[in-house]
């Protein structure tokens, strides 16, 4: 009974917060506050259950599926709330002094939208890793699109605007593409019931199309190469607790549909040729988006291009986990390698708002003497860098570890390659910022004085990507629970 | 004959969809590709409705009918949002078109330039 109240909370908590916080504008950062707190406890309370009494299941309005919604929650599922709920609580702590710091009306006005907007984020996304139910995701899907959207458009600014509505026509047509695929499943198995549809699919031309239409979609939605374009300018030029959350948790948002259609509703379809492309769509992104990010002028461009490098290895996933020999520990490995790109990707969105605070611009050449003005940001930076490297005994090693080993075991090793290339590309580009940052300077500048909040929140949670390479049993072990059986058992 | 029926509005719904995604991109008038966006979603609702004439008996398949109600309520908020996003994008730049990035951050500089000058 805990464990729908849990449920219920996690989607109504959020929800109600944005309702007061669009209807008191004033009072937004407390109804985020309280709504931080609710979402935490019921995710802590809800993981119990599901350590305890395994997957928890919640008929919506007591219909149960075909006819109702049903939420659901595996460890997947929490695993993914409880990234979401850290990432936010500390977005919920950084972004007052982030929007009373820039001191004119217009800045106060953003500040005033962002949490309502920011609450109903937050809501569609702990809707879309509960729901198990293909249409469902797709009514989540667009309902944290349209939140990102407006988000990215709140920094106001032309290049925002612009890189806003690219974004719009991206999530719009891309969830189009997956309505589609949609209609065509139902019109197949005739249910959108994730777990009924492993049972009913039949592989077959229509199912195919229907999957290619969704994947389609979701791709785009994920920012994989080649569809990431829209990516690096919209995260750039969002006020930097949006950026935040959108390279943290939203792309990963349609990651996490594509690995409830491909390995729990059709793993039938799932066969080595659609899994290498998979890998080598992501080992694409890696190479290109590292490159990409080495060349940047301006910080937030160089992170946004890291995120489009980093989402490359989450779909090295696909060829490892789709092998019978190793699958679960490849998929331990890149959901772990999620969790730590999440927090480390906050941390550095969250230090780069820092900088351009305090010198009133992110041009990395430019960065020199940083250190002394904002030494527990650049620390911040530094820590979080070593994750995104994937240096032990960071998260980021630990995931890409998992993900070493199982290519090795199944002798795949163009991935190991592909994946040793991207943590030497990332460690220069990272090595880029930190050695422009750690220049001395004769004349020391005068910068605006930063909310020490804002610079240990960041330190925060750079501290817990790589911590979490020390507590990488813990998710595993959640992952075992409900985990798709197309893995080979999570005996492994 | 109601299979032959259903067929047509199935094609129907997939040529419309075609429209309009090719509308989206070929288009770069802000009005005429959120037009093409909502071209696309009808073709999705007639696709949904198609599929669902083919239950068997009498009376077509409620379940579709739902979704597209839900899809409708979707299209229409996410038209709004398209429609004042644009007019906010043609307010800050003058134009209903999307200007490329590197346009976009020629003309911010520039208008930097002469709020200096």
């Amino acid at each position: 009974m805990i464990s729908s109240w849990s449920i219920a909370l996690l989607i109504l908590g959020p929800l109600a917060a944005a309702a007061l916080a669009f209807t008191f504008p004033k009072q937004g950062r407390w109804m985020a506050l309280a709504s931080a707190m609710v979402t935490v406890g019921a995710v802590v309370a809800l993981g119990r259950e599901v350590l305890v009494g395994g997957v928890q299941t919640h008929h919506v309005g007591g219909w149960s599926a075909p006819l109702g919604i049903d939420l659901r929650a595996d460890g997947l599922a929490v695993l993914m709330l409880g990234i979401t709920a850290l990432v936010s609580s500390a977005v919920t702590l950084y972004s007052p002094p982030y929007f009373l710091a820039e001191h004119d009306a217009e800045a106060l006005h953003r500040g005033r939208y962002f949490w309502p907007l920011f609450l109903f984020l937050w809501t569609a996304l702990n809707g879309l890793f509960l729901t198990a139910d293909i249409f469902n995701l797709y009514v989540t899907l667009e309902l944290l699109g349209f939140a990102a959207v407006a988000l990215v458009a709140l920094a106001g600014k032309r290049e925002a605007l612009t890189a806003a509505m690219r974004y719009l026509f991206v999530s719009l047509s891309a969830s189009l593409f997956y309505l589609l695929g949609v209609a065509l499943v139902y019109g197949q198995c005739a249910t959108v019931d994730l777990p009924s549809l492993a049972a009913k699919a039949q592989p077959g031309p229509t199912l195919w199309v229907a999957l290619a239409l969704m994947t389609g979609g979701l791709l785009a939605k994920a920012a994989l190469f080649p569809l990431h374009f829209w990516l690096p300018p919209a995260h750039a030029n969002a006020p930097a607790p949006v950026s935040a959350l959108l390279s943290a948790l939203v792309v990963k948002g349609a990651f996490y549909i594509l690995l409830r259609l491909w390995f729990e509703a059709f793993p039938a379809l799932m066969t080595p040729a659609v899994a290498q492309v998979f890998g080598a769509l992501g080992a694409g992104a890696i190479l290109w988006g590292s490159v990409n990010a080495l060349f940047q002028k301006r910080l937030k461009l160089l992170v946004a291009y890291s995120t489009v490098a980093q989402l490359g290895y989450l779909f090295l996933l696909f060829p490892l986990a789709a092998a019978r020999e190793g699958g679960f520990l490849a998929w331990s490995g890149g959901l772990i390698f999620l969790g730590a790109h999440a927090c480390a990707k906050t941390a550095m969105f969250l230090t780069a708002g820092n900088i351009l605070h305090a010198a009133g611009h992110d041009r990395i050449k430019d960065l020199d003497g940083i250190t002394h003005v904002l030494p527990i940001s650049a620390f911040a930076f530094g820590l979080a860098g070593v994750s995104l490297v994937g240096l032990p005994p960071s998260g980021g090693f630990a995931g890409k570890w998992l993900l070493l080993s199982a290519s090795l075991a199944q002798g795949q090793w163009w991935w190991v390659a592909v994946m040793l290339v991207g943590s030497l590309l990332a460690a220069a580009y990272i090595m880029r910022v930190l050695s422009h940052a750690f220049t001395n300077v004769s004349e020391p500048r005068r910068p605006h004085p930063i909310p020490p909040v804002m610079e240990w929140t960041a330190l925060a949670l750079a501290v817990l990507a790589v911590g979490l390479g020390l507590a990488a049993s813990w998710p595993a072990e959640l992952l075992h629970i409900g985990a798709p059986a197309a893995l080979g058992g999570p005996g492994l | 004959m109601i299979e032959a029926d259903h067929r047509i509005f199935l094609l129907a719904g997939a040529v419309l969809f075609a429209i309009g995604f090719h509308s989206l991109v070929v288009q770069s008038h802000l009005l005429r590709r959120i037009m093409a966006l909502n071209v696309m979603g009808s073709g999705v609702f007639l696709v949904f409705i198609a599929l669902g004439s083919q239950a068997p008996g009498p009376v077509p398949d409620p379940v579709p009918q739902a979704m597209v109600l839900t899809g409708i309520v979707v299209s229409v908020c996410a038209t709004g949002l398209a429609l004042a996003l644009a007019d906010r994008v043609q307010a800050a730049t003058g134009k209903v078109e999307l200007e490329d990035d590197a346009q976009t951050h020629r003309n911010a500089t520039d208008a930097t330039k002469e709020s200096r000058g």
